[in-house]
């Protein structure tokens, strides 16, 4: 299995000239919405006790009720409710008093019942929303619920979310390699599922991204769900129109399906932008369809199976009795909720003085800032932590494929590196080659700088000469400095380090040679 | 009314030879008229009944509870491969 | 006499003396003897039968089944095409404790195909016919059910009724037949047609020995959503000799012009014979109930139509062969379901389609609300509802077939217990000059079956219809 790059570690690609506004000339306004199926970490199954795990043998975690036997019938699991209404309050919605299911009758392999259980009118949650940080628009306004701050360009936006409501998954059809059929596994069905949908605010393939990864944030935060693409615990499919900028109705709708990460989501947008523009300037009609995004291609298809339009005949589900959710429950479940990425970023600024921009960084992965949190608590200083995590420690764990909770290097150990730069043991220079070293033998920063002698000098009187040697021999690049040449020092200070093994205590070089050299 | 019953079969999943067609529609037609009786009734103080039973907030707990039919399901499945159900070629796309 | 003609009560108490085996045997023989002619089983063989694991109240007395509820092991059709050769990996919870209690599982009864029918006449098995006159229907969908009871094949047997379907087959063979309130009986393992008008019912000969069966088959079930979290009486507590202090409605919507001159006769004497008790008789309304069958035929449709969605070749069942995946829905579904079931899921999927559904499956969903109302408002005036079952008495084999609204209309007083929830017991009343039973039906207030098994013992014991028997 090729083992993909730690998918939210990647920072959002530079944008291409082809990219979002600037397509078509900048005269279409794309508009997105994205529907997100996430399935909930409960034991059991949504309406029945079967093991609710991925990866079983096939058709193990099987009974009467999730096969759909005939005479079979749905109990609700208490606790997918439950963690149904943590999402919502998450989420900004508001929580129905009173809820009911409905079936969704439609026919497929996957589908025993040849009906699903879900929501239809009376959803769990409602009316939501969340923030993500998008670039500052400069063609069109931004919809009326964008919120807040600017910095360098990028604004924060939010994104309403319609509803999100609970519902059943299916079973799995396999078919791969099967000779003439195709294999149905049924394990899968009847996982209890989140669908979350967005309101149509997004704008284009990057803000998607953004959203996706804010959302896979905090359901992470609050342990509802692994949120794994890989697995299929969270799945997407977008929406996606154009209309010319300026105009308030909008363009016929295309459904994008078939979308493995969140990266094939911006991939697929972009692309489904592109094709209706096109298709829109060469007067060719969009129909209202659904379309499956193949990743070899790297284009959209239409689907060749011609299902007629889908009337799904939703009606309320007589095997399962309404459902109300008390105030003081709901209130109770607020109290619940753990410190959510935008609370916990602010704290961090708050608390440890970094900057906005590295803060929502680090609470996009719940490990992440984990990690983060657990590094300061070794006495090194936030922004020292914060900067050193972001750039180098990721940089490196992206280049290996790991994500951070897979770091070889744990938080305790960055600590006491980055302790050994703050008490001037060792340069940040030397550190920068010290911290690989820690991921690939394991070893601590201590027993490195140790074995390899690379403590750092700050010994003035070891300086003083090193400096005096340079400065001996380079006369005339000392003559430039002294005629005006500022920048020359650089290359006496190159020398110094040379000679000192690059040890010497940078800050310390440059004092002695500023003095020497006045 | 006229019963459309191409689509409605299409929907339901029967493919009516068309003897049946005709007699159906028929039926169903007439089974329509009677009960377009309905109409007249008032019904705006009415909310629907979806259970006939005043009953509410019926759970179960998150447990699992071993079930292991898989073998005795199998066994009279009209096709099976391994442990898996068998049907014809399920077609996605190109 | 044999064993067979015994009612339920006399075989459990031959069977605390004797062990069941002997009744086991005679009751095979009288299958053996008439079922040929009647054709009230779909399953029964002689080696099949489950006898009782465990001591229990019906000290291994044999019951049968409707074959629409599942029994593990045994191949549960539902008299359909589409579901030959499927074999429940699992009991109903009624079938569970009908084996607690010591019950034997005797065999499998056949019905209408998917329980759509009045009469027992759609079953992929050929019809069963009525003991009583065998040129006549049993009634259904429940027909193999009475007729079996009614012709000593049984002691007793479960049934469903969703519209009338143990009720009207009930009558016409002369037996008692209970639907239970909704929820006070488990459908978990029912094979679902109408799921918010379903209910498992016992058919039997004595009022007795329905309350027997009450007493084993009711009660809270946590697989059913929709089963009632109420304690289950002594039924057999509630059986009186007397009406005294009970007040009965006769609903005037319920004796209409056009039904059965000695059908109304026989309610009508049955009416004396309360007062006769000590109960009082007064005239109530239910002004909606011309309604109910509309209302049925729209909503308990729709509900089958989507119940129905499931029988597509893939888990269970029939399977039409080869062809591509189109293939599968659309001809194993052709091939296996019947033409009444064809009929009611195109209406049913037809109510529930978009345009439709407000102006059918709502509109339908009100009056089904206003109906119960009646009910409510005449239980506040009296405490049993007394009615006829059918408008006329067991009509001839094909006699309803031609137009499926005529089989509909069969069900005119049975379907508005279904749409209310209520409970109701037919039992029978007379006979007609033919010589072909009459039955009652008894209507309570939800969850007060005991009412019913009050007023249905006093009445039974007073005039003794039980005993007269069919000559096969």
């Amino acid at each position: 299995m090729v083992q993909k790059k730690a998918e939210n570690l990647n920072p959002p690609p530079q944008s291409s000239p082809h990219r979002g506004e600037e397509k078509g000339g900048g005269r279409y306004e794309p508009v997105i919405g994205l529907e997100v199926h996430v399935q909930l970490k409960t034991r059991s199954k949504l309406f029945c006790s079967c093991p609710n795990e991925f990866g079983a043998e096939p058709n193990k975690n099987t009974c009467p009720v999730c096969l759909g036997f005939p005479g079979s019938l749905p109990v609700l699991n208490q606790e997918a409710l439950r963690l149904a209404v943590k999402i919502g309050l998450a989420l900004g919605c508001q929580v129905a008093e009173r809820i009911k299911f409905d079936r969704k009758n439609y026919f497929y392999p996957d589908l025993p019942k040849a009906y699903q259980i879900s929501q239809f009118d009376m959803p769990v949650n409602a009316k939501g929303w969340l923030e993500i940080e998008c670039k500052a628009p400069h063609l069109s306004p931004p919809p009326a619920s964008a919120g807040g701050g600017k910095e360098g360009g990028m604004i924060r936006k939010r994104i309403g979310i319609t509803r999100a409501h609970l519902e059943e998954d299916a079973g799995k059809l396999l078919h791969e390699g099967i000779k003439d059929g195709s294999l149905v596994d049924y394990n899968r069905g009847g996982v209890p599922l989140m669908e979350i949908v967005s309101e149509p605010d997004l704008r284009s393939s990057d803000e998607a991204y953004e959203y996706l990864t804010t959302l896979k944030a905090i359901l992470q935060y609050l342990e509802v769900s692994d949120c794994d693409m890989e697995k299929g615990s969270l799945r997407c499919d977008a929406n996606v129109s154009i209309r010319p900028q300026g105009e308030a109705k909008f363009g016929t709708k295309v459904e994008i399906k078939n979308m493995n990460s969140f990266r094939a989501v911006q991939k697929a947008v972009d692309y489904e932008i592109e094709r209706q523009i096109r298709a829109v300037e060469e007067k060719e009609k969009i129909s209202q369809e659904t379309r499956l995004w193949n990743e070899a291609k790297g284009q959209t298809f239409s689907m060749r199976s011609k299902e007629f339009a889908h009337d799904y005949r939703y009606f309320p589900e007589p095997d399962l009795v309404p459902f109300t959710l008390s105030r003081s429950e709901v209130e109770a479940a607020r109290k619940t909720l753990p410190e959510l990425p935008t609370e916990r970023a602010k704290r961090l600024m708050k608390d440890y003085k970094i900057p906005e921009k590295d803060a929502f960084r680090l609470v996009q992965e719940k490990k992440l800032v984990e990690y983060y949190e657990a590094c300061v608590k070794e006495k090194v200083s936030p922004q020292l932590a914060s900067n050193w995590i972001l750039s180098e420690l990721l940089g490196h764990l992206n280049q290996k494929g790991l994500t951070i909770d897979k770091s070889p290097v744990s938080a305790t150990k960055t600590g006491e590196l980055l302790r050994l730069i703050e008490n001037n043991t060792i340069s940040g220079k030397i550190a920068k080659d010290v911290l690989p070293e820690m991921l690939a033998t394991g070893k601590s920063a201590e027993a490195i700088v140790k074995e390899k002698g690379l403590v750092q000098v700050t010994d003035a009187k070891v300086i003083e000469e090193a400096v005096e040697k340079a400065v001996q021999a380079n006369p005339k690049v000392v003559q430039d400095f002294r005629s005006g040449k500022k920048e020359a020092v650089g290359f006496l200070v190159g020398q110094v380090m040379k000679m000192t093994q690059g040890k010497a205590n940078p800050k310390l070089v440059n004092e002695i040679l500023e003095k020497k050299l006045k | 009314m006229s019963f459309e019953i191409e689509q409605i079969a299409e929907l339901a999943r029967l493919s009516l030879k068309p003897e049946e067609k005709e007699k159906l529609r028929k039926d169903l037609e007439s089974i329509l008229s009677y009960v377009e009786q309905l109409k007249g009734v008032p019904t705006e103080q009415a909310e629907p009944t979806s259970h006939v039973l005043n009953l509410e907030n019926v759970f179960r707990k998150d447990e699992v509870k071993p079930c292991d039919i898989r073998e005795d399901v199998l066994k009279h499945a009209p096709q099976r491969e391994g442990n898996f159900f068998k049907v014809p070629k399920v077609i996605e796309q190109e | 006499m044999s064993e067979a003609s015994l009612t339920l009560k006399e075989a459990v108490t031959l069977a605390r003396k004797e062990g069941a085996d002997k009744i086991i045997d005679s009751l095979s023989k009288r299958v053996r003897e008439v079922d040929g002619k009647i054709n009230a089983y779909i399953q029964f063989d002689p080696a099949r039968i489950e006898k009782a694991k465990t001591k229990g109240p019906l000290e291994g007395v044999p019951v049968s089944i409707k074959d629409n509820i599942c029994t593990r092991g045994w191949e549960t059709t539902c008299a359909s095409k589409i579901l030959k050769g499927h074999v429940p990996p699992y009991d109903a919870t009624v079938i569970a404790k009908l084996r607690q209690a010591g019950a034997a599982i005797f065999g499998k009864l056949n019905m209408d195909e998917f329980a759509f029918g009045s009469s027992t006449e759609t079953s992929t098995y050929g019809p069963t016919r009525n003991p009583w006159d065998l040129e006549r229907v049993p009634g259904g969908s429940s027909g193999g059910s009475a007729a079996s009871v009614a012709a000593d094949e049984a002691f007793a047997a479960l049934g469903s009724d969703t519209g009338g379907s143990i009720r009207l087959p009930a009558a016409f063979c002369g037996i008692v037949g209970l639907k239970p309130t909704y929820g006070r009986v488990s459908r978990y393992g029912l094979i679902a047609f109408g799921s918010s008008f379903d209910q498992i019912g016992p058919l039997t000969k004595t009022v007795e020995d329905s309350a027997l069966i009450m007493n084993v088959i009711a009660g809270h079930d946590e697989r059913d959503s929709t089963s009632a979290n109420l304690p289950v009486p002594d039924y057999t507590k509630a059986l009186k000799r007397d009406a005294k202090g009970l007040k009965i409605g006769l609903p005037k919507e319920y004796f209409v012009k056009g039904m059965d001159s000695e059908v109304e006769q026989a309610v009508r004497d049955a009416a004396k014979v309360y007062q006769k008790l000590g109960a009082e008789i007064k005239e109530v309304t239910l002004p909606h109930t011309a309604h109910s069958v509309a209302v049925y035929y729209i909503v308990a449709v729709a509900e089958a139509s989507s119940n129905l969605g499931r029988y597509d070749g893939v888990q269970y069942g029939f399977r039409a062969k080869n062809g591509n995946l189109r293939d599968l829905y659309f001809e194993t579904r052709d091939q296996g379901f019947g033409e009444e079931a064809k009929r009611r899921i195109l209406l049913g999927t037809f109510v529930l389609s978009a345009g439709y559904y407000e102006a059918y499956y709502r509109k339908g969903q009100k009056v089904r609300t206003l109906i119960r109302e009646d009910f409510d408002r005449a239980f506040k005036e009296v405490d049993l509802l007394l009615t006829p079952v059918s408008p006329t008495p067991p009509f001839k084999l094909g006699e309803k077939m031609k137009d499926p609204l005529t089989m509909y209309l069969s069900d005119i007083f049975t379907i508005a217990a279904n749409l209310a929830g209520v409970p109701a017991m037919a039992l029978p009343c007379g006979f007609t000059k033919a010589g072909l039973p009459v039955g009652m039906q008894l209507m309570a207030k939800p969850f007060a079956e005991e009412t019913i098994f009050h007023a249905a013992h006093a009445y039974e014991q007073e005039t003794q219809w039980f005993k007269r028997k069919p000559k096969i």
